[in-house]
């Protein structure tokens, strides 16, 4: 990045340019092995248990939306980093950064939130700090939270290295958590409103594990959607990941607001879904493991990995046609996380 | 979701397809779709992908952002630096590469742009913000200049004084004209622009069929629409026909919105205008009325913008009259990128070489083979 660039919105999208900032400017100064893998969670080890360590940034704007709030977010976002690494999530920090007059009882409504969403994830808030800055300073309110976990002891034989004729699975709709803020912030109503998917996933996840499923890969589908989780997985691979357009559950809502607005519900964020890479002759029973859990009733399978796509993710459209699922680039809706 | 999933029922597209394969053509033809928002839909949903091998289906200057000259975004940019100015635009034009900078990275420095979704909004900020000049960027074809010239319509009934337009509206027929006049141009067909049709009518293309032998059919913007338009314009090349056809009868007439066309004459009047990659095309703009100069920005501010010329490497001008496609540009996904564009047509969203980069950059290899060759050797 030359001296004269500015931090732009669309650094903050979770596309590629992100991924510069990321790689050009942070990494060089903080460079240590743990941090280049640049998973959700560094694995750390501390001479007994072997540890997953996350730290992650809430700005959403509005505060409260359909479905969650900041606070549910904060909890929820950070405990799943841990789970997608097959960490346990245990224990949390949070640190507030808090406007001049925000109102107590929004901080109180927030709080109780991040206790509920705590108490279902089944991890202990035990550290935090709170700053005030004045009027102007902040937008109502910013959450960090950072969270340990331990890493489970025996993790499947395949995991980490997907392989062609793996299956993509994904446990619901697409596109609910994005629009749902989208929706809140711009003042669109429907007959019925879009929720935020916004949840904790670690039950889901260790429902998967303990099933002794063969899987492969595990990430939350946030920031760029199953766009760019897609595209990440497949970077630099001699395979593909080739998507189906029918197969993909998208909610009649979230797709009817996508069309007006011109936004493909791929690239928009949840916070309640992962993208499950299984052994083929396990998808069958990972989808039944997942539907029977609360938080995958909608569990779909979407896609497989291909050998010869060259690292590319494509998409058989609705009509037999076949183009590319690209990156997202820069930003597709500015503060949604 | 009604009325977009009959449109991408894949049962009756394959109907038409195997129609369309069905057509005997005596030489290979080269069609045109005209409009940005057709070529989306074509990369979007495969559709070359589908196609005979006789039918060659190329893109046009049809994306308003894209045939805007250099100058004009850098005349935008030198706006957003005056004091106490807001920019109101659409979001397309944000990361649009001036000479030097973009309107993105000039709100990075400090210039205050704000997207907005429509006219109206606009005006809303200037009602809402006496204390500052609201410049709307007005770039768009016929589709979006009658919202313009409704804004600039109540802005003067309201006599709002701090609400201006910098306008750079095109008209889509001149361009076309054009295209049939150029001799490295050779299309034997249109698919016509669904929107811009809504208002000017299925009649504004009679003189592509009647001076040049060009067939014209105008289609709507979901799969099946352009499926159908493509079989339209096939069966008229088969037959040695060129005639005008509408496919797009739920939104389209043969004259036309009668109300935006009034609106348009009432607040706009025609002048040459410079298109990136044609050059400049007498009466294909649409100027403010001297009347209501007050609403015109470029008499309004002086601002001193320099002639900037493009990078001579990048192909757009050959590009947006569709004699090469974006793959066959030098600098196209190897210096030009989203990221890093040097032309408009690689980050409007309904730029030729944003809807190659994005779904076709590289050709994946057909459904249901596993031969790996084709995605490695059109890479």
């Amino acid at each position: 990045m030359s001296a004269e660039e500015r931090v732009l919105l669309a650094h903050g999208g979770g596309g590629s340019l992100s991924a510069r900032l990321v790689r050009e400017v942070f990494l060089p100064e903080f460079d240590n092995p743990e941090l280049r893998r640049l998973g959700d969670s560094a694995l750390v080890d501390l001479g007994t248990n072997r540890l997953a360590f996350t730290t992650d940034a809430y700005v959403v704007s509005p505060r409260f939306f359909p479905g969650g709030d900041i606070g549910t977010l904060a909890v929820a976002g950070t405990v799943n980093d841990l789970a997608v690494v097959g960490a346990v999530p245990r224990f949390l920090s949070c640190s507030f950064v808090l406007e001049e007059g925000l109102p107590i009882v929004d901080l109180r409504r927030i709080a109780a939130s991040m206790a509920a969403t705590a108490a279902e994830a089944g991890v202990v808030l035990v550290t935090g700090d709170t700053k005030v800055v004045e009027r102007g300073g902040a937008d109502g309110l910013f959450i960090t939270t950072a969270g340990l976990g331990a890493m489970r002891e025996a993790l499947p034989a395949g995991w980490g290295e997907p392989r062609p004729r793996d299956v993509v699975l994904v446990n619901g709709t697409l596109g609910d958590h994005g629009m749902a803020v989208m929706s809140a912030r711009e003042g669109l109503r429907f007959d019925s409103p879009i929720r935020s998917d916004c949840a904790p996933l670690n039950g889901l996840i260790a429902a998967l594990f303990d099933a002794g499923v063969e899987l492969r890969f595990l990430r939350d589908a946030t920031r760029g959607g199953l766009a760019a989780v897609t595209n990440e997985l497949a970077a630099g691979r001699d395979w593909g990941i080739q998507l189906s357009a029918k197969a993909l559950p998208v909610s009649p809502s979230v797709r009817s607001l996508c069309e007006i607005l011109g936004i493909d519900p791929l690239y928009v964020a949840n916070e309640g879904k992962v993208v499950v890479v299984v052994a083929h002759e396990d998808e069958a029973r990972a989808l039944e493991v997942m539907r029977r859990h609360p938080r995958g009733t909608g569990a779909a399978a979407v896609g497989t990995i291909e050998a010869g796509l060259g690292g590319l993710v494509t998409l058989d459209t609705e009509l037999g046609g076949r183009r590319i699922l690209d990156m997202p680039l820069g930003e597709q809706l500015p503060r949604i996380c | 979701m009604r009325f977009v999933d009959e449109f991408r029922d894949a049962a009756a597209a394959e109907a038409v397809l195997s129609q369309l394969h069905a057509v005997r053509l005596s030489e290979p033809a080269t069609f045109m779709e005209v409009c940005g928002s057709h070529t989306m839909a074509v990369s979007r949903f495969g559709i070359r992908s589908l196609l005979p091998e006789q039918l060659r289906l190329v893109s046009g200057p049809g994306c308003p952002v894209c045939v805007t000259p250099l100058r004009n975004i850098d005349h935008a940019i030198a706006l957003s630096r005056l004091p106490h100015t807001i920019i109101a635009t659409f979001g397309d034009l944000i990361r649009v590469p001036g000479s030097e900078t973009s309107l993105e990275r000039a709100r990075a420095e400090g210039s205050d742009v704000r997207v907005v979704y429509s006219t109206l909004d606009a005006l809303h900020l200037a009602r809402t913000h006496p204390e500052h000049q609201v410049i709307f960027l007005g770039i768009g074809f016929e589709t979006t200049a009658p919202t313009v010239a409704a804004a600039l319509l109540q802005a003067h009934e309201e006599r709002l004084q701090n609400f201006t337009v910098l306008s750079d509206h095109k008209v889509m027929p001149p361009p076309m004209r054009a295209l049939m006049e150029a001799p490295d141009v050779h299309v034997r067909g249109f698919i016509c622009p669904g929107h811009v049709s809504t208002v000017i009518g299925a009649g504004a293309y009679r003189f592509l069929a009647e001076e040049y032998g060009a067939s014209s059919v105008v289609a709507g913007f979901e799969p099946l629409d352009i499926l159908h338009a493509l079989l339209l314009l096939a069966r008229q090349a088969a037959d040695g026909r060129a005639e005008v056809e509408n496919a797009y009868g739920r939104a389209v007439t043969e004259q036309g919105n009668p109300a935006a066309k009034g609106l348009l004459a009432r607040m706009f009047e025609p002048c040459d205008a410079a298109w990136r990659g044609f050059g400049v095309i007498p009466g294909s703009g649409l100027a403010i009325r001297e009347e209501f100069g007050h609403l015109d920005a470029a008499r309004r501010f002086e601002v001193h913008v320099p002639d900037a010329e493009d990078d001579p490497a990048c192909r757009c001008p050959d590009i947006l009259r569709g004699i090469v496609v974006p793959t066959e540009c030098p600098l196209f996904a190897r210096r030009c990128t989203p990221e890093a564009p040097k032309g408009a047509c690689m980050v409007s969203s309904e730029g030729t070489c944003a809807a190659y980069y994005r779904y076709e950059r590289r050709r994946p290899p057909v459904q249901g083979g596993d031969d790996p060759v084709g995605a490695k050797a059109a890479s």
